[in-house]
This record gives C-alpha cells, sequence and structure tokens, in this order.
C-alpha cells in the first residue's frame, strides 16, 4: 500500500484511469498514512475519512460506468484551513472559528471537488495565516518532517508538511507574503502562487485583499501544474478575479526547455544575508540551468529592500479591517463578560478570547497604521513603496524573462527559536514579499539539502503577472535536471517517518 | 513617530473592540514601538512624486445584473451564529445603562 503514498498526484491520475487502482484504494492508503504519521507530523486539524471514503467511492463508481474522467479525479487532496468547507469545520487557525461549519464551499474547494479530487480534510496553519512557522496556530504547530523539532514553514506548513509527509499528493495554500513558498522551501516540496486575481479567493478567509492568492503545494513541478489548471479561471463571486482565459500549466512543464530563456538574478537578494547552503544549492541550480542553454544575467532591484517594511504595514491595516467581521454574531466564538453587558463589551471579550497574540499586534499595529494623523505616512507611504517595487519588477522584466532568488533566507530553523521576536520571524519573508506587493506568481522548486545542516532548500523564480506558464517552463526543466543529478527526488531522503515513530515508542517502553 | 505610549494602545484596543489585559498592554506598548520603528523605513523613498498603488493588478470594477443569484438561505445564514430567533441574529443591548 505504502507504494501508492509515494506516487505523484499525476502517476496516480494516470494509474487510476487504467483502472490498475481505484480510489478508494488510494484514499485508504493516505488516510493510513495520516493515521500513522499525523500524531508526529501534526500536518491536519481535520480529517474526515468517511466523507472522503465516500467521495473516492462515488468516482470509482462513475469511472466504472464509463464517465470521462479528469486527470486528477480521484485523487486525494488536503486544503489548507482558509478556505471554507461546507460540512467541514473550518477555523483559519483560530480558536474564534472552533467549531465553524461553514455553508458554502469556497470556489477553488468546489473546482477540486468538480474535478472528482477527494478532499481528507483541513490542514494547520498561522492563526489568519500570519506567520511564518504555523507556531500562531491556535491549535498547536506543525513539525517539518525533515526534523520534528523544527518549523514547515507558515503560514501554510500544515499543507507543505502533508505533502512531504506522504499524507497527501497534492494541497491547496494561500501565498499573502510568501505561505506557499517559503514552506515548499524549508520542506523540500513545491509551492505556486499564482499571478494576483489567476484563482478565485471567494470562501478564502481573507487577511490582506490586496495581497492574498489561493495556490498549489505538491512534491513535483506537474502536479502542481495540474492542479493550478483545475482552480484557475474567472469567478463571478471575487471582483478581483482576471476575466481572461489561461494556457495550460501542465503543458508548460511538459515543454520544459530553457534554451534561450533569460533568467535574471536579483543581486539585492543574493547577499550575505542568507546561509551558505541556501546560496550554494541556488547558484549550483542556476550553473545548471545555464549548462542546458538559460541565460543568467545579474539584476537590480533597489527598492526590494523596502518590501518588509510596506508589507507589515499594508497587510495590518487591511488585516484589521478584514478581521473586523470576527464580531460574535453571525459565526464563531461569542463570550458574554460576567453579569452581561452591551454587544460592544460582548464583542470586546469575545476579541480578547478569540485572537492570539500575532493576531492582536496585528490588529492593533494596522488600527495605529489607518488612524488618522497616520494614515498618509504610514499606509500611504507603504503603497508608494509599492509602485517603487512594481517599478523595479517592469525594469527586470525588460531585460529578462524571469527571476530567480533564493525562497528564503535560510533552512527550517527550531521551533520556538523566533516566537518571541515578531521582527527576526517576518524577515523570512524578504524574498517572497516582492511578489505579492506587484501582484507577480513565483514558484519555489527544491534545489537541494543545504550542506551545513541536511535540510531542504529552495529556489525561487518569479515571472511577470500572467506569465504563471513561464514558471512552470523553468521549474519543471530544473526539476527534471536536478532528478538526473541526484538519481531520484529529494523527499526520497527524507526521514522515515513511521520507522520514527516506531522507535520513539520502543525507546519509551525501554 | 515611533513612540507610542501605553495610553495609545489602550485606545487602539478600544478601537478595534478587544478587550486587552494590562499586561498585553504593556507587552504590546514596547513591541509595537519596535516594529513601527522598523516600518518607518519606507518613508525614505516614498517621496511626493511617488504616486501610491492600493492595488497589484489594474482592474475596472465590474457589475453584474441586478439579479438574485444562489445565495444562502436564512436558516443557513444562521447555522453558524451563537444566538438566533429563527429569522435574526441574536445580540444583546446595544446601549449600556449610561447611555
Amino acid at each position: 500500500m505504502s507504494d501508492l503514498i509515494r506516487l505523484s498526484a499525476a502517476e496516480l491520475g494516470e494509474r487510476l484511469a487504467a483502472r490498475e487502482v481505484t480510489s478508494v484504494e488510494a484514499t485508504r492508503a493516505h488516510l493510513d498514512r495520516i493515521a500513522a504519521v499525523d500524531g508526529a507530523v501534526h500536518a491536519f486539524l481535520h480529517v474526515d475519512a468517511e466523507r472522503a471514503l465516500d467521495t473516492a467511492a462515488e468516482i470509482d463508481r462513475r469511472r466504472h460506468i464509463g464517465e470521462e474522467l479528469g486527470p486528477l479525479a480521484g485523487v486525494p487532496i488536503a486544503i489548507k484551513d482558509v478556505l471554507v468547507t461546507k460540512g467541514m469545520p473550518t477555523t483559519s487557525g483560530s480558536r474564534i472559528l472552533e467549531g465553524w461549519v461553514p455553508p458554502y464551499d469556497a470556489t477553488p474547494v468546489r473546482k477540486v471537488r468538480d474535478a472528482g479530487m477527494v478532499p481528507l480534510g483541513k490542514t494547520n496553519m498561522d492563526e489568519f495565516a500570519m506567520g511564518s512557522s504555523t507556531e500562531h496556530s491556535a491549535y498547536g504547530a506543525t513539525h517539518n518532517p525533515w526534523d520534528l523539532d523544527r518549523i514547515p514553514g507558515g503560514s501554510g506548513g500544515g499543507s507543505a508538511a502533508s505533502v512531504a509527509a506522504f499524507e497527501a499528493p497534492l494541497a491547496l495554500g494561500s501565498d499573502t507574503g510568501g505561505s506557499i513558498r517559503q514552506p515548499a522551501h524549508v520542506t523540500g516540496t513545491v509551492g505556486v502562487k499564482p499571478t494576483y486575481g489567476g484563482v478565485s479567493r471567494y470562501g478564502s478567509i481573507a487577511l490582506a485583499s490586496s495581497l492574498d492568492q489561493i495556490g498549489p503545494v505538491s512534491r513535483t513541478v506537474l502536479d502542481s501544474a495540474l492542479l493550478h489548471d483545475v482552480i484557475a479561471g474567472f469567478d463571478p463571486h471575487d471582483a478581483t478575479s482576471i476575466p481572461d482565459p489561461w494556457p495550460s500549466m501542465a503543458e508548460a512543464v511538459r515543454r520544459a526547455d530553457v534554451s534561450g530563456l533569460r533568467i535574471g538574478v536579483v543581486k539585492e537578494l543574493d547577499s550575505d544575508g542568507f546561509q551558505a547552503g541556501v546560496r550554494q544549492r541556488f547558484h549550483e541550480a542556476l550553473e545548471l540551468l545555464e549548462q542546458h542553454g538559460a541565460e543568467i544575467v545579474e539584476v537590480s532591484a533597489p527598492n526590494f529592500e523596502y518590501s518588509i517594511a510596506a508589507y507589515y504595514l499594508i497587510l495590518p491595516a487591511e488585516a484589521s479591517s478584514n478581521l473586523a467581521k470576527f464580531d460574535s454574531v453571525r459565526f464563531g466564538l461569542r463570550v458574554t463578560p460576567e453579569g452581561g453587558g452591551t454587544v460592544e463589551q460582548v464583542m470586546s471579550a469575545t476579541r480578547e478570547a478569540g485572537f492570539g497574540p500575532e493576531v492582536k499586534r496585528r490588529i492593533i499595529l494596522g488600527t495605529y497604521a489607518l488612524s488618522a494623523g497616520y494614515y498618509d505616512a504610514y499606509y500611504g507611504s507603504a503603497q508608494k513603496v509599492r509602485t517603487l517595487v512594481q517599478r523595479d519588477f517592469d525594469a527586470a522584466f525588460a531585460k529578462v524573462d524571469v527571476l530567480a532568488t533564493p525562497t528564503a533566507p535560510t533552512t527550517a530553523f527550531k521551533l520556538g527559536e523566533k516566537l518571541d521576536d515578531p521582527l527576526a520571524m517576518y524577515l523570512n519573508d524578504v524574498a517572497t514579499i516582492p511578489a505579492n506587493l506587484a501582484g507577480v506568481p513565483g514558484i519555489s522548486v527544491p534545489a537541494g539539502l543545504a550542506p551545513e545542516d541536511g535540510l531542504p532548500v529552495g529556489i525561487q523564480f518569479l515571472a511577470p503577472a500572467r506569465e504563471d506558464a513561464r514558471l512552470y517552463n523553468v521549474g519543471g526543466a530544473l526539476e527534471a535536471l536536478l532528478l538526473d543529478r541526484w538519481g531520484g527526488p529529494i523527499l526520497a531522503q527524507a526521514p522515515d517517518l513511521s520507522t520514527h515513530e516506531l522507535m520513539a515508542t520502543e525507546e519509551g517502553v525501554v | 513617530m515611533s513612540e507610542i505610549s501605553a495610553e495609545q494602545v489602550a485606545h487602539l484596543a478600544n478601537l478595534a473592540r478587544i478587550a486587552l489585559t494590562d499586561e498585553e498592554i504593556d507587552h504590546l506598548t514596547a513591541e509595537l514601538g519596535q516594529i513601527m520603528q522598523a516600518v518607518e523605513k519606507v518613508s525614505e523613498v516614498a517621496t511626493p512624486d511617488v504616486p501610491p498603488t492600493s492595488h497589484p493588478i489594474p482592474l475596472h470594477t465590474p457589475l453584474r445584473v441586478d439579479e438574485v443569484g444562489d445565495v444562502l438561505t436564512v436558516d443557513e445564514a444562521l447555522e453558524g451564529a451563537p444566538e438566533h430567533d429563527g429569522s435574526r441574529f441574536v445580540v444583546s443591548a446595544i446601549l449600556g445603562e449610561e447611555q
């Protein structure tokens, strides 16, 4: 059975189509894996085994009667808890939504269901997607499958860990400042933030509306592309949804040709501020692409260094407004102060009890940045930086087809290491934030293991808005070249968690 | 500009409707000061000649036809509420005794 969980989504889809395996068998194999390892990894906040098996059985039935099904029909998928799911609890990692069962499906969830995929459950995340480590989840941190004492990245650490630990071949994530790409980097997996507006956010619990984007999480570039093709496209329910049609991302992966491709290395993000092993694997990947016909060009993006500062004004400002909806009236927690109180007092008591420290920090920060008298100096200035970052991208993309950077400054750090230092935590997103500010798409692909600590390192590619296919082309090409060099996927080198658990249990007995 | 007082944080908490404890206010006052100092960096390049960008992809706001679509039923809209009377959300008093 363990063979089934090691397959890519594309391979599993082919086996299902060839009727060599049923969706019920594939789903059961993943549920068994979750039962075996998720006690240690904690990637999931909720697993719906019964409904998953029912859905799988229905797909098997439809296949049996000869219905035409898509390439991912019958393939299991994990869903980040930021997306609302009809009939399945949705918390966004927060106590304030504990036990809430939404009355509708987010558009990406509906599309995944329409494609015949099998939702296994909801994955852990930093509360309302605020964080880079999942340590801000109200339900406890997720552990990195490569080293259970380390962070799986954030905010989508649960989605990344679930695919890295072979609990699901695919997952959905959300990326506001790197929440898909940074977890991919630290877990040796693939993650894509599509162009802003490329995937509907209807039913995605909003963090910062001008930055949020939903995207795929997987172990291979092709799998992300196949999922991207399922979830992308115009949605009248999302006013920021781009109406134009999209080319097939899966075709772009299969093309995988970098000859003549101009790749720009962002000078400002190739500095001493990055861990030596992260930079080493980054440059080795670029050399490999160069050997196969790509042209490597140094480019400058002088305003990127202001990105984090702008982001930590824009995000809290928008979040403080978005999170006003958690008011104890329509859904979620209600806490009434002793002896009762006005609706305002109930609201304040509810939000005090229901929000964690990072959420409170950002709401207060955002309320401050939007205050009369400070608006121009803070939020207004941050929006100007946004223009400057966009201009940097425009200038760079006039010279090159894609940009490349290390995805994050370091490999996975220890759980707890940066929890008491918000500014240090924020620096994790230095390379990923510019894409969100400009709305351009980005991918993180495994580039190897850092020699000094043996932990995964990702390389990030960025493309102009609407040119997501370029990322899949270059990502797919690099992945194929690296697989040749390594003799197999990077995750084959990850610890076998079931053995780890078994040993821990045995040691406990002794 | 980054000097933030505990009174200010308490005022912000009131605006944001979060009943922070005194301990939380003290903690946040120190942290916000540090964070604001870091983010003030934006003013170095945000000169008057730079136009602001609110939204990364320029889009015009589309208007749909004004017809009732596939929307939640009253029961569905109420099912997650902490308290309701079958057709409306129920909340406690809007005004306190002194208001």
